[in-house]
């Protein structure tokens, strides 16, 4: 267990050790020459210490050192009312709810396409061009049309963000479960027949079992990218609440410090939802009798 | 379905051919194929790759369509033998459903088929042991070897009581020792449930040592060029194999194996 976790650990924390020495090094290069500007206006004598110190140090700087974000974090979630406008739980959650509407919403459709496009050759034929051709659209350009056209139908709030979610979300979730019901062995399609299986219970006893695996795979990239889609979805909504009305009003205000700690609270909200749907695949695996 | 007396015709193949398009042009896979299987019978198809044995048996079970002639099973074609479910068919690999238990993969014919809960039970109970895998009906495939995992699939082919099992090269890929011992097993089976067996294979001793009749086919047209009618006993230890008459039952099967390569 011990060694297993030393097994997993260890280069993650080597990782998260060669990452932020880099930023720190970044820190420094990217926020030294308006600091230099600074002590050459107000005539101050400085050493490579100094200039080190103070560019970590600064309130809107062009890149913010690794702590600066983490105090942030700290004061903006464990030292606030979770019910504050400046809870950065509370923007997460907001998000997250929408996230995971957007997520179920977005599984459930790909799930019935597939199920279609694999039953019916029509189908086959004619969805998956339009499936193919609605993610070549840049989901920025499209988001705020649709969260303005349902806002004009009356339509505002979690849904129309949750419906982004969908948008991106259903199409990994589509193609990973039409291989699924498609991977099983001709020798398998052979065996029902030979029962005489119906249809139904060819979909039920073989295809739907043997596309779990896939579909996990999928949710796995969907669950993600349903995140990013809540982001977007709260960007044109005038940044009242959520991760991306964080990152607008900290880039209206200038407000770096505050966009990185809601970037890296997006992030780790997303690692954290694929860490999920990782656990619950590999349980369903487990009941399915995988090997170990 | 109706249960058929030994001696009685189970399988008719009249004039039999079966010919595919390919991209390289067209491929007689059967030609003008005759035969007939009496109840009771342990058929061997023995020939060399491309020669139809596996293509006939998959007419049989109705899995593929001749372009010509009959066959006809239990007096129906395939088509209505399958859905009186008169045979079990086991293929090359076991087929085993990865997410199910070896006693729920056995089951699996039985469900679709739509037989009561308690019934399925007995009969997965009942086949399970008559293959020797009492005990394992909890494990996963991937938990037993090979042999015992094709032991699960002549179980599953035997779960619903049809007389005839068709068998597609079902020990192929297992090794020499658990074949004897696979074969060995087939027999005793075959004695003891009278059913009528159809197996293809490419090996002359399982050929000689299971079969009551042996079928030669050569490919290039696929085609039958002998039929053997086997009289050796039906009780047959492993050591028969060393004996004169098995001995020259296979020197025919050779023969007439390599007269069918001869005149292509």
């Amino acid at each position: 267990m011990i060694a297993q976790l030393h097994h997993r650990l260890l280069p993650v924390l080597t990782m998260v050790a060669v990452i932020g020495a880099i930023w720190y090094g970044f820190t420094v290069y990217l926020n030294a020459p308006w600091q230099i500007e600074r002590y050459e206006k107000a005539s101050i004598e400085w050493q490579m210490n100094d200039l080190v110190r103070d560019t970590m140090a600064q309130d809107r700087p062009v890149l913010p050192a690794p702590h600066q974000v983490a105090v942030e974090i700290w004061k903006t979630t464990v030292q606030k009312k979770i019910t504050s406008k400046r809870s950065l739980i509370f923007h997460s959650w907001i998000t997250l709810s929408s996230t995971m509407l957007g997520f179920l919403m977005g599984t459930a459709t790909g799930m019935l396409l597939a199920i279609f496009i694999v039953e019916n050759k029509a189908m086959d034929r004619s969805l998956m061009p339009w499936i193919i051709t609605s993610q070549t659209i840049p989901i920025l350009a499209i988001a705020p049309m649709i969260i303005v056209v349902l806002n004009a139908v009356g339509l505002s709030g979690l849904l129309p963000k949750a419906l982004i979610s969908t948008y991106l979300s259903f199409f990994p979730i589509a193609v990973g479960m039409v291989k699924g019901l498609r991977s099983p062995d001709p020798m398998l399609i052979d065996l029902m027949r030979t029962y005489n299986a119906s249809r139904l219970a060819l979909f039920f006893k073989l295809r739907l079992p043997a596309s779990v695996p896939y579909l996990f795979t999928s949710m796995k990239v969907a669950v993600a990218i349903s995140l990013v889609g809540a982001i977007v979805g709260e960007l044109p909504t005038g940044a009242v609440a959520g991760l991306g009305a964080r990152l607008l009003s900290g880039s209206y205000y200038g407000q770096t410090i505050q966009i990185w700690s809601a970037l890296v609270t997006a992030a780790a909200l997303a690692a954290l939802l694929v860490v999920a749907v990782g656990i619950a695949s590999q349980m369903t695996a487990r009941m399915m009798g995988a090997q170990k | 379905m109706a249960k058929t007396a030994p001696g009685q015709t189970v399988i008719t193949a009249e004039d039999l051919n079966l010919v595919f398009a390919t991209n390289d042009g067209v491929v007689h896979a059967l030609k003008d194929v005759n035969l007939e299987v009496e109840q009771g019978d342990f058929i061997s198809f023995i020939g060399p790759s491309g020669c139809g044995k596996t293509t006939f048996l998959r007419v049989i079970a109705g899995l593929e369509n001749p372009t010509g002639g009959t066959v006809m099973v239990n007096g129906q074609t395939p088509e209505q033998a399958r859905l009186a479910r008169a045979y079990g068919y086991v293929f090359q690999a076991p087929a085993l459903l990865s997410w199910r238990t070896i006693g729920r993969n056995i089951s699996l014919p039985l469900e679709i088929m739509g037989i009561p809960k308690a019934e399925q039970k007995a009969r997965v109970e009942r086949t399970i042991d008559l293959v020797g895998l009492t005990g394992f009906e909890g494990k996963f495939p991937w938990q037993l070897s090979g042999g015992m995992q094709q032991r699960a699939s002549i179980a599953r082919a035997l779960a619903f009581d049809a007389d005839l099992l068709l068998m597609d090269e079902p020990f192929g890929a297992l090794d020499e020792i658990v074949r004897d011992h696979l074969n060995e097993q087939l027999l005793e089976l075959w004695k003891k449930t009278g059913k009528t067996i159809c197996f293809v294979t490419h090996s002359i001793p399982e050929a000689v040592y299971l079969s009551t009749k042996i079928v030669v086919m050569s490919p290039r047209p696929g085609r039958i060029t002998d039929v053997i009618t086997s009289d050796l006993p039906r009780d047959r230890p492993l050591g028969i194999r060393e004996s004169q008459k098995f001995l020259e039952i296979a020197h025919r099967v050779r023969d007439g194996l390599r007269e069918g390569h001869g005149d292509v």
